[in-house]
């Protein structure tokens, strides 16, 4: 039954590293697209694809933490107790963004947006640089079980951690600029495909490049994963590869539906590598999935609410996704009427 | 963590009761036709598109705090403390998934489609705060967990968890608190508007929405308060000795207004009212109710005086202003019963400017007397803070940083609510549809930002 938990577990993960995970990397298309004016078209396209939707998809990390002190609490209060530091980096970043994001939509002022956008951009690079980070600490075997404290720096500071930071922050890039080429797509501006298309293939490449580097790198420093990725988790690692270049071939030869499915294959499939990798550890290569589960009863109930949610909350998520994909959800409220309204006084437009 | 709660507890009113009262707006609009309220609704939906976008990532900070301050607290008791959560989390999903279809879905959803999508946040915010509650009520109430002899949990019986013996009572306190303080926060921006002259249709639909809301919370509050006080009476003596500043156990118990213990632990100052802390805590037995003091259990198992100092004065201010706002509501109902209208008072408009701010102090005193009151037990009579908390030195690094990005955020909110506000009133005429960034300011000769680097790629 923990098995199951475990699998619910990564099984979140790897939604929150889709979903999440392409807003974040479109928070890097916005950082790196250039001064207001040449960046005013593709962070409006950014904006507009990622505005609906980011909320939705953010609460994904809520479940995944809420799933892992509750199934498996032990583990919980190792990762926190080690990985306090990118913990903490990675949770004011979230502030930081997701108001900012905010706040740059309801504010006017070209500085005040500007600031704010700087926030947002900024933190949408670090917060998945942080969580990468923290994923090679575990796989690395860093995080010690059993109520005690690993290095507070180098446990987070290491070959495979900075190897899991910057593959994170390139897979979000990767995967944001194929959902960015089909919202382009649906606004009808072929340059800004042409636009994103590039930076697909520009993030694809390098992280294909580091991806090449990161196998010295695990040999060296994070054998027990490195050998699960090389046995159990292969077929999934030649799947990542494999679908990672068939996606770009895909997007240059205009089969955009193709071509994003096949990324988010991509992606999805090296999220669960690492977790087949790492099996059946959750903390390698000290804290098993079993050891760490909490008694049946939780794991029950917990089973139980994912249940509930796969019931009530994937159908919420497919009718989002459809009314956004329809262009049915294309701004915040209704414009404000530029003339006093007609209504019994003369005064309306003034609100408190 | 304390100050990361008690601020995101101001935006939890936000969050369960405004998407109820842009809906009864939308109704409104949609149903009699009436612009005013279709223009509320729809600068409503507005506003709380910040709002929950801050609340969800202050909300979000509190998952990562839980094991960043409390990894023994979360190691030890996260099977059963986690449970009410995973429920928690379905309903956060459902409210920010219809909030997004909600809030962008204006311009091109049928309007009765468009208000049913509001519908699931309504509902949601209930009974997600519900789950949320059900956590802390089980920390006072900790049942349905069997420890195994090294004191780890061996087992977890969840429907004993989330429907803990306090969960009831403390649910409904909260959610009731929500919309009391959310409506009062929201008739006091509009009696603000109406004070300076603007008695249109619109501020006044605002306003009484709003209060309307919250005139119905107060009195339903009041009951629950009070059967609430009853239980912390019969279930947790010693928080109810510090709620009343009780030293010793006695009969006829004098309800001292204020004052406070001194170091010796004995009542100084304040106004004591012979006997009504007796009377209130079991009007049944009147002036002989026995009254539990500090003294039957061992100093180290009960709050320090400073604790109870604090337990007692924010429980004045919870009862003393929830009184008065409750005062406030009989004005408006008995204008409403004999006149048929809201109060014409200026003093009227004065105390319900006032009364948002009362309600959110109100509420933190309320949260205040929970929290502190369980002292020195995280989880009550089984865990003590002190063996919950990190061990790390950072702490007090952490704690500032984020003291000082909270009131960062909390000053950003509110001037970009006023902002948006602003904008709204002098009915500004630039495109509202949104440039990122828009043409550089021609006096802008600022450094340059991150924002001049070459793109990638």
């Amino acid at each position: 039954m923990s098995t199951t938990a475990a699998v619910i577990l990564f099984a979140s993960i790897t939604t929150y590293a889709i979903f999440g995970g392409a807003d974040f990397g479109a928070g890097l298309w916005d950082l790196v697209a250039g001064g207001t004016k040449r960046g005013e078209r593709p962070r409006e396209v950014i904006d507009h694809s990622i505005a609906p939707v980011w909320e939705a998809n953010h609460v994904w990390l809520i479940f995944v933490f809420v799933l892992l002190w509750t199934c498996f609490p032990q583990a919980y209060s190792s990762i926190t107790l080690t990985l306090f530091v990118p913990l903490t980096i990675a949770a004011l970043g979230i502030v930081l963004r997701g108001a900012s994001f905010a706040f740059r939509k309801a504010v006017f002022r070209t500085r005040d947006r500007r600031n704010f956008g700087a926030a947002f951009a900024v933190s949408s690079v670090l917060v998945p640089y942080c969580f990468g980070a923290i994923i090679g600490a575990i796989a690395s075997g860093r995080v010690p079980s059993g109520g005690k404290a690993g290095d507070p720096l180098h446990s987070w500071v290491n070959p495979t951690s900075i190897l899991g930071g910057v593959l994170a922050v390139l897979v979000t890039a990767y995967l944001a600029a194929f959902f960015l080429v089909s919202d382009a797509r649906r606004l009808s501006d072929e340059a800004m495909v042409a636009y994103f298309r590039r930076r697909a293939t520009g993030a694809g490449v390098v992280a294909g490049l580091v991806s090449l580097v990161g196998i010295f790198v695990l040999s060296n420093d994070a054998e027990y994963l490195f050998h699960g990725l090389l046995t159990r988790a292969l077929p999934l690692v030649s799947v990542s590869a494999v679908s990672g270049v068939a996606a770009l071939v895909l997007v240059h030869r205009e089969t955009r539906r193709a071509a994003r499915i096949a990324a988010v294959g991509a992606v999805g499939s090296l999220v669960v590598a690492w977790g087949v990798a790492q099996w059946d550890y959750l903390l390698p290569e000290s804290l098993t999935v079993s050891a760490a589960a909490a008694p049946s009863g939780t794991i029950t109930v917990v089973l139980v609410a994912a249940g509930l949610a796969a019931v009530l909350i994937v159908p919420a998520f497919v009718l989002l996704y459809v009314l956004d994909q329809r262009s049915l959800l294309p701004e915040e409220g209704v414009p404000e009427p530029p003339l006093v309204p007609p209504s019994a006084s003369g005064r309306t437009t003034r609100a408190g | 963590m304390a100050f990361t709660l008690a601020f995101h507890i101001i935006l939890v009113p936000l969050g369960v009761s405004w998407s109820v009262m842009t809906l009864i707006a939308n109704y409104r609009g949609v149903k009699h036709v009436d612009p005013a309220a279709m223009l509320l609704a729809q600068r409503w939906s507005k506003y709380m598109a910040v709002t929950f976008a801050v609340g969800a990532v202050t909300g979000t900070v509190l998952s990562f705090e839980f094991g960043l301050l409390w990894p023994r607290f979360m190691g030890q008791w996260g099977a059963a403390f986690g449970v009410p959560f995973a429920f928690e989390g379905i309903f956060f999903f459902t409210e920010a998934v219809f909030i997004s279809i909600y809030i962008f879905g204006w311009r091109r959803l049928g309007p009765w489609a468009h208000f049913w999508t509001g519908v699931p946040i309504a509902v949601a915010g209930i009974f997600g705060s519900v789950s949320v509650v059900a956590a802390n009520a089980w920390m006072n109430a900790p049942e349905g967990v069997t420890l195994d002899s090294s004191g780890n949990v061996s087992d977890v019986d969840p429907m004993k968890v989330i429907f803990n013996d306090a969960m009831p009572l403390m649910a409904s306190h909260m959610v009731i608190a929500g919309y009391l303080v959310g409506g009062f926060m929201i008739a006091s921006v509009y009696a603000v508007g109406m004070l300076r002259g603007r008695r249109d249709r619109y501020h006044r639909t605002g306003f009484i929405i709003g209060f309307t809301v919250a005139a119905i919370a107060t009195p339903v509050q009041m009951g629950v308060g009070d059967a609430l006080a009853r239980w912390v009476y019969d279930e947790q003596p010693t928080k109810f000795a510090a709620i009343e500043m009780v030293p010793e156990t006695s009969s006829d118990v004098p309800e001292v207004l204020f004052g406070h213990l001194n170091s010796e632990g004995e009542v100084v100052g304040g106004l004591p009212i012979p006997g009504l802390a007796s009377i209130l805590s079991d009007p049944g037995t009147g002036t002989s109710t026995v009254v539990q003091g500090l003294d039957e259990v061992p100093a180290d198992d009960r709050p320090t005086n400073g604790e109870v100092n604090v337990t007692h004065l924010a429980w004045d201010l919870m009862v003393g202003l929830g009184t008065l706002l409750f005062l406030l509501t009989l004005w408006w109902w008995a204008a409403w019963i004999f006149r048929r209208d809201m109060p014409r008072s200026r003093w009227f408009l004065r105390a319900a400017a006032a009364s948002g701010v009362l309600a959110v102090i109100t509420l933190e005193a309320g949260w205040t007397v929970s929290e502190v009151g369980r002292q020195p037990w995280i989880v009550y009579q089984k865990m003590k803070v002190e063996d919950a908390a990190t061990a790390n030195t950072g702490i007090w690094i952490t704690f500032v940083g984020v003291v000082l990005l909270y009131v960062g955020l909390g000053v950003t909110t509110i001037l970009v609510l006023r902002q948006m506000s602003r904008r709204f009133r002098e009915g500004d005429r630039v495109d509202e549809s949104g440039v990122p960034y828009g043409p550089s300011e021609p006096t802008d000769s600022g450094p340059p930002t991150d924002k001049q680097m070459a793109p990638l790629g």
